[in-house]
This record gives structure tokens, sequence and C-alpha cells, in this order.
């Protein structure tokens, strides 16, 4: 910066290690928790370094569950996943395709339409449960991948980046794609689509996380244990009586359920955090 | 036709999914039902009477407001402190980065399960240090500590969010600026507060907002999961009691008409928020 203190940037190291200790240590807690049997968390003096039960928890909370609720925590994390991609995969070609339309199309009723998904991005699906919740049931669609999936993906963030996006698009391209002999199918197969690839998978990365966190809707339309995601089943294992509660299963069941969107943060982070600053516009 | 067919999909899923719901949310809000659901009366305001004549909303809303405005202090501020301390070239600054933001992908609900076990009354690695100063700390029975437990959880799940955008926001502002004031004799300190800090405030406007609407929507998990709205329903924010009364209480009507009412909270913080957008476009 403009000068150069050691005192400073000294107290600037120590402020963020101090700030990366606070972030970290719960998740830590959570690891080692997964690697000591029940007893020894219980009396309340669990060691801050590993113990040697995680080959015990991870393959139990895995292939087993919990002893009340036996759901094995793989099948909620294929039910998650399986969430999760759809959500990301769903609202990428919904919103890629009406975006295409709404840009480079002329139809009647074109800004209608296009406030008609805008206002979408007002309303979080919090607002609206009860109602969601009731036509989905009249659709025959609880405790199916279908029912945890369309109703979060009726959102205009897609539409509104795409929009963005393929507005900065120059006319020439589409004008050169048009002298080819190219026609509207051709187009957006092979100029709009490559030159939206950064973008669909910024989008994909944030959906992603979205999806695969959500916890209200899938509370309230999932029934069957069968259909559980990850998020919704480790709240289960923690509600009944304190006595009850496995802790080291819990624990581990939170370890894996964060994995996998802390892994994509961590792997992608120049495409989340594209995906976080533009859908937020 | 071609373009009809493109947007047919998103236009289909929106009229089901938000329009049709909205709408009965609205309609809903108007009616009473039986106790067995079997019919139902048109019955004007009266469940928006009865609602504010309910202690416990009045209270919802106090909670509402204590929680929101603690969380959106609280992160804001250690977020901005982390975000000046991360602006400085340091070494390793990519490093820091990552072990800042990654909370972003923890989702709540977790977060919340995170936090009660560092905090549970017995077993908690944290409480017994809490309880050899003597305090009796029990976040499932004393309200104050209860909530205490929801906004570091809370707060905790949201720094790396503003990190991001207060990062961003200060390596936008031009180098030479920083320059001329130090130039002119302004201290670090000094430099922050009459420089820095309002170039930055449409960020901190932006994500006051966007805290605002987290605080009340996406904080459902994390209560859930810690306290369950309680003890004895002190910390039952308005969307914790939409889901309570229309699930536990089966009072449909009631929770609809309190749905209506947040619908238009967030439609006024959204306004808000656009009117700011749109000053930042002609900036």
């Amino acid at each position: 910066m403009v000068e150069n203190r050691p005192f400073r940037d000294f107290m600037a190291y120590l402020t963020l290690a101090l700030g990366i200790v606070i972030v970290v240590f719960p998740v830590y807690l959570a690891i080692m928790a997964s690697t000591f049997d029940a007893a020894t968390i219980i009396n309340g003096n669990m060691p801050l370094l590993p113990g040697d039960q995680a080959a015990v928890n991870y393959p139990r909370a895995l292939f087993y569950g919990g002893v009340h609720a036996r759901e094995p925590v793989g099948m909620m994390m294929f039910n998650s996943m399986i969430m999760a991609l759809g959500i990301a995969i769903g609202k990428i070609l919904i919103s890629v395709l009406s975006a295409y339309a709404v840009v480079y199309f002329k139809f009647p009723f074109r800004k209608t339409a296009f406030w008609v998904i805008f206002i979408t991005l007002m309303l979080p699906v919090e607002v609206r449960i009860y109602p969601t919740y009731k036509i989905v049931a009249d659709l025959g669609m609880l405790d199916t991948y279908t029912g945890l999936v369309l109703p979060l993906i009726a959102s205009a963030t897609g539409t509104l980046l795409f929009r963005q996006f393929f507005m900065t698009i120059p006319d020439e391209l589409l004008e050169a794609s048009k002298i080819d002999g190219a026609g509207p199918f051709r187009f957006f197969k092979d100029t709009l689509l490559p030159l939206s690839m950064t973008t669909i998978a910024a989008l994909f990365v944030i959906q992603f996380i979205y999806g695969w966190n959500q916890y209200l809707w899938p509370l309230l339309i999932t029934t069957q244990s069968s259909m559980q995601t990850i998020v919704i089943g480790i709240k289960k294992m923690i509600t009944t009586t304190d006595a009850l509660t496995e802790w080291q299963i819990a624990m581990t069941t939170a370890v894996l359920a964060m994995v996998p969107p802390v892994l994509v943060v961590v792997f992608m982070q120049r495409l989340f955090v594209k995906g976080l600053v533009e859908t937020e516009k | 036709m071609l373009p009809l067919l493109l947007i047919v999909p998103q236009m289909a899923i929106t009229i089901i999914f938000f329009y049709w719901p909205a709408s009965q949310a609205i309609w809903q809000s108007f009616l009473r039902e039986d106790a067995f659901g079997l019919s139902s009366e048109f019955v004007g305001f009266e469940n928006y009477v009865s609602l504010f004549e309910q202690p416990e909303y009045y209270r919802a809303m106090v909670t509402t407001v204590i929680f929101s405005s603690l969380v959106a202090f609280f992160s804001l501020g250690c977020s901005l402190l982390l975000a000046t301390q991360a602006d400085k070239n340091l070494r390793g600054g990519q490093a820091y980065k990552t072990l800042l933001i990654w909370p972003y992908a923890v989702a709540p609900a977790i977060a919340g399960v995170l936090w009660i076990f560092m905090f549970h009354p017995t077993l908690g690695t944290l409480s017994r240090p809490i309880k050899a100063v003597g305090i009796d700390w029990n976040p499932m029975l004393n309200a104050n500590h209860a909530m205490t437990l929801l906004v570091l959880s809370a707060t905790w799940k949201q720094i790396s969010y503003n990190f991001l955008f207060f990062l961003a926001g200060l390596q936008s502002i031009p180098k030479s600026v920083i320059e001329a004031a130090a130039i002119d004799g302004a201290g670090p300190l000094r430099r922050f507060w009459t420089v820095i800090f309002p170039l930055l405030s449409p960020t901190t406007f932006f994500l006051l907002v966007v805290n605002i609407v987290y605080v009340f929507f996406d904080t459902f998990g994390i209560i859930d999961a810690v306290t369950g709205g309680g003890p004895a329903g002190q910390t039952t924010t308005l969307v914790y009691k939409v889901y309570a009364d229309g699930r536990l209480g089966g009072d449909l009507g009631g929770s609809a008409a309190q749905s209506v009412i947040l619908m238009v909270i967030v439609i006024a913080l959204t306004a808000v928020q656009f009117r700011y957008v749109e000053r930042k476009v002609q900036y």
C-alpha cells in the first residue's frame, strides 16, 4: 500500500489468521468428533486431536445410518446429489432458452413475458410454502425428485444472467452467421452456446450449492425416509432426546454433507466468485 | 412460433409453481377453514386482524428485527475488517481468500448443527470455559443464550459472502485516490473513514439489504436446527412462524396472511435495492 510499515502488515496477518481460526474451528471440531466413539464425546472432554474411530464411523454412517433413523447417509447423499444437479441443470436449461427468446426474437407480449419472469426474483419459496406444497401434492409429486426440483427452478436469476450476457454479444456475430446461412438453431448451437460456456459454468456452481443446501422445501415434501436429503437427515439425527443422540454419527454426517459443496467452492473458486457476483446484480 | 416454444418451459414452471401458489396464498389469507379442512368461508381481513391481536406475532416481529440487526451488524463489521486486511497485498493473499470464503458452501442447517455441537450445554467443547467463568450456559432453556447462539452461527455463515463483496469493492477503489490522501498527510485510520469507507458505501448498502433478506429467509435452517423456535417460542422469527403455524398449528388462513405480509416486506426491500442499483448505473 502507501506506506511500508512492518507492524501494520503483522497486524493484518494476525487479524486474518484469527479470522481463519474462527471460521475453521467449528468444522475442525466436527471432523474431530467424527473420529471418536460416542462415550468420548458424551462425557464432555473430547480431545482436540483426532481419535481412532474414523474407520468405524464413516462406513457406518454411509451404509447404515443412525441407530434410530436407519437411513444410510450414502442414500441421502445420492438424493441430495440428484436434487442439486436437477436444480442446476434444470435452471440453466430453461433460462438459457427463454433468455435466447427474449433477446433475439420479437414476438407479441415479449415485454410482458420478461416481466412475468422477472418478478419471481422478489419472492423466495419460503413465503409461499404451503400453497406450493398443496400444488405439488395435487400433482402427485410428493416424495419424487420432480417435486423436489421443479418448484425451486421457478426463478429469474438465470434468465437475467443470460439476458445480460447475450446483450453484450456484438450483432456482427449474428450477421456473420446469417451470411453463412445459419438458422436460429445453428446460431444458438454453434455461436451462442460456446460463447456462454463460462456463464453456464458459473451459474451451475452457484445453483449446485443452492440446491444441495436446500432445507425447508425438502423438509416439507419428503415424507418417506428413502427420499430424504442429507441436510434434513442430519437434523433428524440430533432432534431425538439428548441421551439418544449419537453425536459421532451426526458429526460424521455433517462432515459428509459439507464435502461436495465445499469442494466445488474451493476447486472452482473463479467460477464461484463470478457466479456469485453476477447473479446478485 | 419458435420464440414461444423457447419461452414456454420457463413460463409454465413459473406460472404453476410461482404465480399460482402466490395468488393462492393471497386468496387463502381471506378465508377461514373449519377444523377438518372440509369447508372454508370468506372472512375478509379477519385473519389479518386476529394476527395483529396476537402477542406472539409482535414477539416474532421483535425477534426478527433484533436477530437481523445483530447478524447484519456483526457479519458486516467482521467481514469489512477482514477484507481491509486482505486488501493489503500480503503474501499468500489468495490462500487467505480461499480459507475465508468456503463457509458459503455450508448449508445453514449444517452450520447450526456445528454450532450447537460446539456450545452444547453438557458436551460442548466451548461450553466448559463459559461455565468455568460462572455463567449457567444453556441455550436450550435460556432465550438469551439461544439467541446468542443463533446470531453466532448466522454471522459465521454470512461472513464469507460479505467478505467477497467487500474485497471486490475495496479493489475497485483507485489506488491514486488513497495515495493522494496519504500525500495530504492523512494517516491510515483517517484515510479509511474519510476516503475508503464513503467510496465503499454502495457495496455496504447493497450488502445490508442482502443480509437482511438472508436473515429473514435463509436462516430458517439454522433456527430449526439450533432452537426449533424455542425455548417457549422466544426465537421464533416471522418466517419460522409461517412454517410453525401452518404445519404444527394447522392454521392455514393465519399462516397465509403472514405469508402475504412477508411478501410485502420482501417486495419493499427489493424495491429499495433496485433504486440503489439504478443509481449505481448512472454513476
